[in-house]
């Protein structure tokens, strides 16, 4: 605006002058004018679109649970005593503190597993751990006497009892996930509870 | 009047718009065979008109969206039906997309030029799919809970971008609140927007290139779309009305099971139109999960898409309907299998009884004065001893001991080493455990070691007893016996037993205590010889003294230690002392003692605690 007071220089030769030129003119106004339009329309489109996105993708970048490279803790399960001396395996429930989302809840139930006695080695009592949760597609796996094994009842999967190994004709892609165990002092069974990704057959923490 | 509708015609053309929609021909005259389309266009106006109230009443996190959906249901005037109507739309709504479905194939509709409108329905099927499963979670109840978890966990199936996806649409790495904030917004926003989308293009589109006529025409002259064909239309609509009805009242309402709860198991199946892909599952084993669970459903479904495409030669729209009839086959077959398998399967039988039984005491629960507490239902569950008695029973003392001669769920115990629990602390219980002829059956000391005979060839002091002093008692003796069991089971103060045990006035209670520490007619030994009773602890050294006995307190102490002084102390037998081996938390103890002691909360009229009484 405050050029119009001074005097203007001369214009260049005038393109404008021919009128091919004059369009050439008019063809880079208009696309100027389109392609600001569609940059700026794209730029204010993404403004909410990436506000959105971030949110939603919330939980991919968030360290929850045990993943993120932390080692899951041993949480006290059961008593050595308490174990069936057969080799039967029992199933006890694992309690922790739990969070969802703005939620709390103390001293809840996170999840299962199935301990069992291995046969001792020189004396030391030696316990297997399994989770419950079904490798294939998350059911509750549970265990039957006959045949002697674990037995999943939403897809048919069966696991051997020695090693939890699926069976022949189930439909899980691995075995069951087996848990550490160790034997605290006071002859208390700690569980390093864990969950892992389902459906694959590698056994990987979610 | 008139007036006024030139005016707002001169503002809007509104009578163009309507005479072009009304006045469409329909070439050969109005059909039956053409209200599929009109039929759900109507059945996603009543889910919109539902959906939109149960959303006006609907809280979507964990502690809330059961306990909504409760009131809702039971508590809201005519939510029931409500809730109801949209339930059960929505199944008929899957039935009648597939007719349509078939009722475009069979007639070639889907040929050029109607190619994108095909196109447009394949994804409004997909949409009606997603709306299904995403409307299963929300009442956030057993079944919801357990069956999305084996949907979403097929997502995780997906290569590379399965696992960040699973996260996505659950909303981090476990169910929870953000789980249900974010299938309510599919289920409310996302999903219905596409919706309406595609059912705007595809009734454009299907305006545009207008019908595909059934031939031979029934007229030359082709009805008017108004009136001829929408009468058919409101008459197919009025009777899908009447059968969502129909179910709606022959259910009940919708089905809502028992609250969510990740530590309680349930035979999580999905609803009926994903049956066939539930057992579909079943036959792909280990790596292959992603080639039933994904890759094949999507191959079928482009399949389908594709159709336009083949149909374009005689032999390929025969083609197309043999896939179609494959397809529908497959279906079928695949749906009879699940449900065969899971009536065979006793043991999925079992479970369902259970879960309805926990559906039924939860909604007695809620309905009790007492109500739902803030941290949601689920808990109502959780402490409740007549749910949680048997559960605890079942898996902790079930291994000795039965109640009514199964393991307190109702299955069979096969081999009793421990008394059978039912009626514990009672006249009869006690009554039977003085019977020579029962106290070394499986209903009490059999398979203990009060009843193996020492090197002496001697039973357990108590075992003797019964069978030297207890047998063949005179009418006097078993009168007296009775007396004492009155005042020793008055100990347990069972409410079950109340008006029993009110009658008994201070000289009954002065004469049976006489009685057991005095002994009963025709010599031999006393009670008091050597139980403890009334306060006098001197004897209670090997012997449970009887002071007490059957109460809650004495049982509960009973159960955390029984090698207790004041139980059986040394002479225990393969009681655990559960206190010290914390296989049990104390409010299991206090629970399944209640739940023996038959004292739970009951309701007049309760459909659940009906037997029992």
């Amino acid at each position: 605006m405050s050029d119009d007071s001074e005097p203007k220089p001369k214009p260049e030769p005038p393109h404008s002058e021919s009128p091919d030129s004059q369009e050439d003119g008019n063809d880079r106004r208009d696309f100027l004018l389109k392609a600001s339009s569609v940059c700026a329309g794209c730029a204010v489109a993404a403004v909410p679109i990436a506000a959105g996105l971030r949110v939603i993708a919330d939980p991919m970048t968030r360290a929850e649970g045990d993943g993120g490279g932390v080692e899951a803790p041993f949480i006290p399960v059961a008593s050595v005593d308490s174990l069936p001396e057969d080799g039967s395996p029992a199933k006890f429930t694992v309690r922790a503190d739990k969070s969802d989302a703005w939620s709390r809840f103390p001293n809840q139930v996170i999840g299962a597993v199935f301990l069992r006695r291995l046969p001792s080695e020189e004396g030391e009592d030696r316990i297997q751990a399994f989770n419950v949760v079904c490798p294939h597609l998350g059911c509750a796996i549970e265990f039957r006497d006959e045949p002697r094994d674990y037995f999943c009842p939403c897809h048919n999967s069966s696991f051997a009892l020695q090693d939890g190994a699926q069976e022949e004709g189930s439909p899980s892609a691995r075995g069951m996930d087996e848990l550490q165990a160790r034997i605290e002092g006071s002859g208390e069974i700690a569980v390093q509870f864990q969950n892992f990704v389902m459906g694959i057959p590698d056994k990987r923490p979610v | 009047m008139k007036a006024l509708f030139d005016w707002l015609d001169h503002r809007t053309g509104y009578r163009a718009l309507l005479q072009e929609t009304l006045d469409e021909p329909v070439p050969g005259g109005a059909r039956w065979r053409y209200v599929w389309g009109s039929t759900l266009t109507f059945a996603i106006f009543v889910q919109f008109v539902t959906g939109i109230v149960l959303w006006a009443a609907y809280s979507p996190s964990s502690q809330t969206a059961w306990e909504s959906v409760y009131y809702i249901q039971e508590e809201m005037a005519g939510g029931k039906w409500l809730r109801g109507i949209h339930h059960y739309m929505a199944q008929v709504m899957t039935v009648l997309l597939v007719l349509h479905l078939m009722q475009v194939v069979i007639d070639g509709a889907y040929k050029a030029p109607r190619e994108v409108n095909f196109w447009f329905g394949m994804g409004l099927l997909g949409l009606v799919m997603a709306l299904s499963l995403t409307g299963y979670l929300l009442p956030w109840d057993q079944k919801g809970y357990w069956a999305t978890k084996v949907a979403t966990n097929l997502i995780g199936v997906v290569p590379f971008v399965g696992e960040s996806l699973q996260r996505i649409v659950v909303g981090g790495v476990d169910y929870g609140h953000h789980t249900l904030t974010r299938f309510f917004a599919l289920h409310a926003g996302v999903l219905p927007a596409l919706t309406v989308g595609l059912i705007a293009g595809h009734i454009y589109l299907f305006r545009r290139h207008g019908l595909t006529a059934k031939k031979p025409y029934k007229k030359e002259k082709p009805d008017r779309f108004w009136p001829d064909q929408i009468f058919c239309d409101v008459v197919a609509c009025l009777a899908v009305m009447a059968a969502v009805l129909v179910l709606v009242a022959w259910h009940g309402g919708a089905v809502l099971t028992a609250p969510a709860d990740p530590a309680e198991r349930y035979p999580a199946r999905p609803d009926w139109y994903f049956m066939f892909l539930f057992q579909f599952l079943k036959y792909f084993e280990g790596e292959t999960l992603i080639w039933g669970g994904v890759i094949i459903p999507t191959i079928v479904f482009f399949g389908l898409c594709a159709m336009p495409v083949i149909g374009q030669r005689k032999i390929g729209h025969y083609a197309n309907l043999g896939f179609l009839v494959l397809l529908l086959v497959g279906f079928a077959g695949l749906t009879v299998l699940a449900y065969q398998e899971d009536a065979d399967n006793e043991e999925f039988q079992f479970a369902v009884e259970v879960a309805e039984r926990d559906a039924e005491r939860v909604r007695e629960l809620a309905k009790s004065p007492a109500g739902i507490a803030p941290v949601g239902a689920a808990v109502l569950l959780r402490e409740d001893p007549y749910t949680q008695g048997p559960r605890i029973f079942a898996s902790k003392c079930a291994s000795c001991h039965t109640y009514d001669g199964h393991d307190g769920m109702g299955r069979p115990q096969k081999e009793p080493s421990a008394p059978d629990l039912k009626g514990f602390g009672s006249r009869e219980w006690l009554a039977g455990f003085l019977d020579p002829d029962l106290i070394e059956t499986p209903k009490y000391f059999f398979g203990t070691k009060f009843v193996e005979p020492d090197e002496k060839g001697k039973k357990s002091r108590m075992v003797e007893y019964v069978h030297d002093d207890l047998a063949d008692l005179s009418e006097e003796a078993q009168e007296q016996l009775d007396k004492i069991i009155a005042v020793v089971s008055a100990e347990a103060e069972l409410s079950s037993q109340a008006s029993l045990d009110a009658v008994l006035g201070e000289d009954d209670l002065a004469e049976g205590i006489d009685l057991f520490f005095g002994g009963i007619a025709g010599g031999g030994a006393a009670c008091g010889d050597c139980h403890g009773f009334d306060g006098d602890e001197s004897m209670a050294a090997r012997t449970p003294d009887l002071t007490g006995w059957g109460s809650r307190e004495w049982t509960i102490a009973f159960t955390k230690n029984p090698e207790h002084p004041r139980f059986y102390g040394s002479g225990n037998d393969r009681m655990p002392v559960f206190e010290e081996e914390r296989i049990f938390t104390d409010k299991e103890i206090e629970m399944v003692v209640d739940w023996i002691r038959e004292e739970w909360i009951r309701f007049e009229g309760s459909a659940v605690v009906a037997d029992e009484e």
